[in-house]
């Protein structure tokens, strides 16, 4: 689907979103009446210190605004700019700030749902996508790391046996299934039906804890994550009760 | 041996392994490890590539006491893949993360990464937005979360994202803090973009000194284990707020280093627009020189 009409599939009453260049902000109508804010990366467009200021800005106002009103995050992106500029001028930190704006959107009460549309790859799909409540993806999704070729130079095997490799596991090459078996992604909806209501139902989901690892290991992707989380949590517990008793 | 025993074992933060920092930061013999290497929690997935294992699959965490408070602690093996993040690796630190988060216990981390580990690459990389989910959240209830970046492999790729949420950074000249590595964009751009063999192009891009003189780290300190241990302590006295004023400094702070320098070509012109006096001789000053000729840098006090 492009852009457009998964904007019309979602919002089919109204939407009100303004388009510059690669990036989009604006706002639309839910079914129910209520407005939801959108905004987005798009054209498989690099991610880079300009990009991620705009981005950044727009959920910062959200935020200021005081309202509670969810937030959409379109992603179609490729990874983060590799240039000198943009890491003479510091991209980790406009990435993490980037990233950290959502998620304290989400904090302060706003649902936030990124929903990969294309590409994403590496810091930019740390920074954007991964960095909303609730990741849904559509069927074309294609997220990665690192790409197979890519992967082969720096690991030093061959492509035909990396791909021999991945059939084995989904905890290393690239692709939306994979990313769905370790729990990256919530969901992936159905491009037939359409989306407003698919988007009505992630919205209907209390926010919680992050639940990526427990999808992850539910799904045999991720096998020990969420348990080894979990383990140094009791332990440190254990072990603070113990110094603060002992 | 009290829990306020000095430290005073000298050793350089670049060479010294995870184990040996710990040791060096926190107070004397007050270090006990979570999932230590007795646990063996190896890696699941290197096996598949004939990759040999490590027992802590590269990182270290656990309780001490920091001139006799309590911290949590986690430090990467720069030596062991790189210092990558992988499923296991990047789990313990999630845990201790969340760990922090309910006892309210400040938390230092010592990065020494070169990334997400390609072997595992998709759990590497939700471990990374996990991490920094954790980190905020931490944050947000009121914990510090101090980065120490001075490693032999540096601070890359999705570990320079996880530093960035941190409270307070603390840098040595030797410690990078970039996304893409120097040999990544010469692979992806090409040479005339960036020459990864030009070490000095690599220092002044990346290194401690350009990160601490625009903002990108708070704390620059000698290559020194004793220099990383006080200044963490110096770090953790302040409580550091996170709120939507801070993010909303920042999206400010970050906009005007854009504005002041986005034109820039090399380090050295955004030195000189600073106001720095002989911006040239900058890589080469000593610790002590080159921190009073950062007096007009830019810092990221109430903007982190």
């Amino acid at each position: 689907m492009t852009r457009d009409e998964i904007l019309a599939s979602l919002f089919p009453n109204s939407s009100e979103i303004d388009v510059t260049g690669a990036m989009i902000a604006g706002q639309a109508t839910l079914p129910d009446g209520k407005p939801i804010h959108v905004l987005g990366i798009t054209q498989g467009q690099n991610l880079g210190v300009d990009e991620a200021i705009v981005l950044a800005g727009h959920v910062i106002e959200i935020i200021k605004s005081e309202d509670t009103s969810p937030i959409l995050v379109l992603v179609d992106s490729a990874s983060q700019r590799m240039s000198r500029r943009d890491e003479l001028l510091g991209l980790s930190e406009y990435l993490s700030h980037l990233a950290k704006a959502l998620l304290l959107a989400e904090a302060e009460g706003h649902r936030t749902v990124g929903l990969l549309y294309g590409g994403s790859a590496a810091g930019a799909f740390i920074a954007t996508a991964l960095a909303t409540g609730t990741l849904v993806a559509l069927p074309d999704a294609h997220p990665a790391v690192m790409d197979l070729p890519s992967m082969a130079r720096v690991t030093k095997l061959p492509i035909e046996v990396l791909k021999a490799k991945a059939e084995a596991t989904p905890v290393f090459a690239p692709g939306l299934d994979n990313m769905v078996r370790t729990g990256g992604i919530h969901i992936v909806w159905d491009e037939t039906a359409p989306l407003a209501s698919q988007l009505a139902a992630v919205l209907a989901r209390p926010a919680g804890q992050d639940d990526r690892a427990r999808l992850g290991a539910e799904r045999g992707g991720r096998l020990k994550a969420a348990e080894i989380a979990d383990r140094v949590v009791a332990l440190a517990t254990a072990s603070h009760q113990g110094a603060q008793h002992g | 041996m009290t829990a306020l025993a000095a430290n005073d074992v000298s050793l350089s933060w670049y060479e010294a392994s995870a184990r040996q920092r710990i040791d060096a930061l926190v107070d004397a013999g007050s270090f006990a490890e979570f999932i230590g290497p007795e646990m063996r929690e190896i890696s699941p997935h290197l096996a598949i590539f004939d990759l040999p294992e490590q027992f802590d699959d590269g990182i270290v965490i656990g309780r001490g006491r920091l001139d006799g408070s309590p911290v949590l602690v986690a430090a990467q093996e720069g030596r062991f893949m790189g210092g990558a993040f992988g499923e296991v690796h990047g789990a313990k630190l999630t845990g201790i993360l969340r760990a922090a988060r309910a006892l309210k216990q400040d938390m230092v981390i010592l990065f020494d990464t070169g990334g997400v580990r390609l072997q595992e690459a998709n759990a590497g990389e939700l471990a990374i937005a996990e991490i920094m989910r954790a980190v905020v959240e931490a944050r947000r209830a009121g914990v510090n979360v101090v980065g120490l970046i001075g490693g032999r492999a540096g601070c890359y790729g999705g570990g320079s994202l996880i530093a960035g949420t941190c409270s307070r950074l603390i840098i040595s000249e030797q410690g990078r803090l970039s996304v893409s590595g120097p040999e990544v964009i010469e692979t992806n751009k090409g040479i005339e973009e960036f020459d990864s063999r030009d070490r000095a192009l690599v220092w002044r891009t990346m290194g401690g000194k350009h990160r601490y003189l625009f903002g990108g780290a708070d704390i620059f300190v000698d290559d020194e284990v004793l220099a990383f241990r006080q200044a963490a302590i110096d770090a953790l006295k302040v409580r550091r707020r996170w709120d939507p004023a801070v993010l909303k400094a920042e999206q400010k702070r970050l906009e005007r280093r854009l504005q002041r320098f986005g034109e820039a070509k090399d380090a050295v012109e955004i030195w000189q627009t600073l106001g720095l006096d002989a911006p040239t001789e900058i890589p080469a000053l000593p610790t002590d020189a080159f921190l009073r000729a950062a007096g007009k840098r830019e810092n990221a006090d109430d903007a982190r």
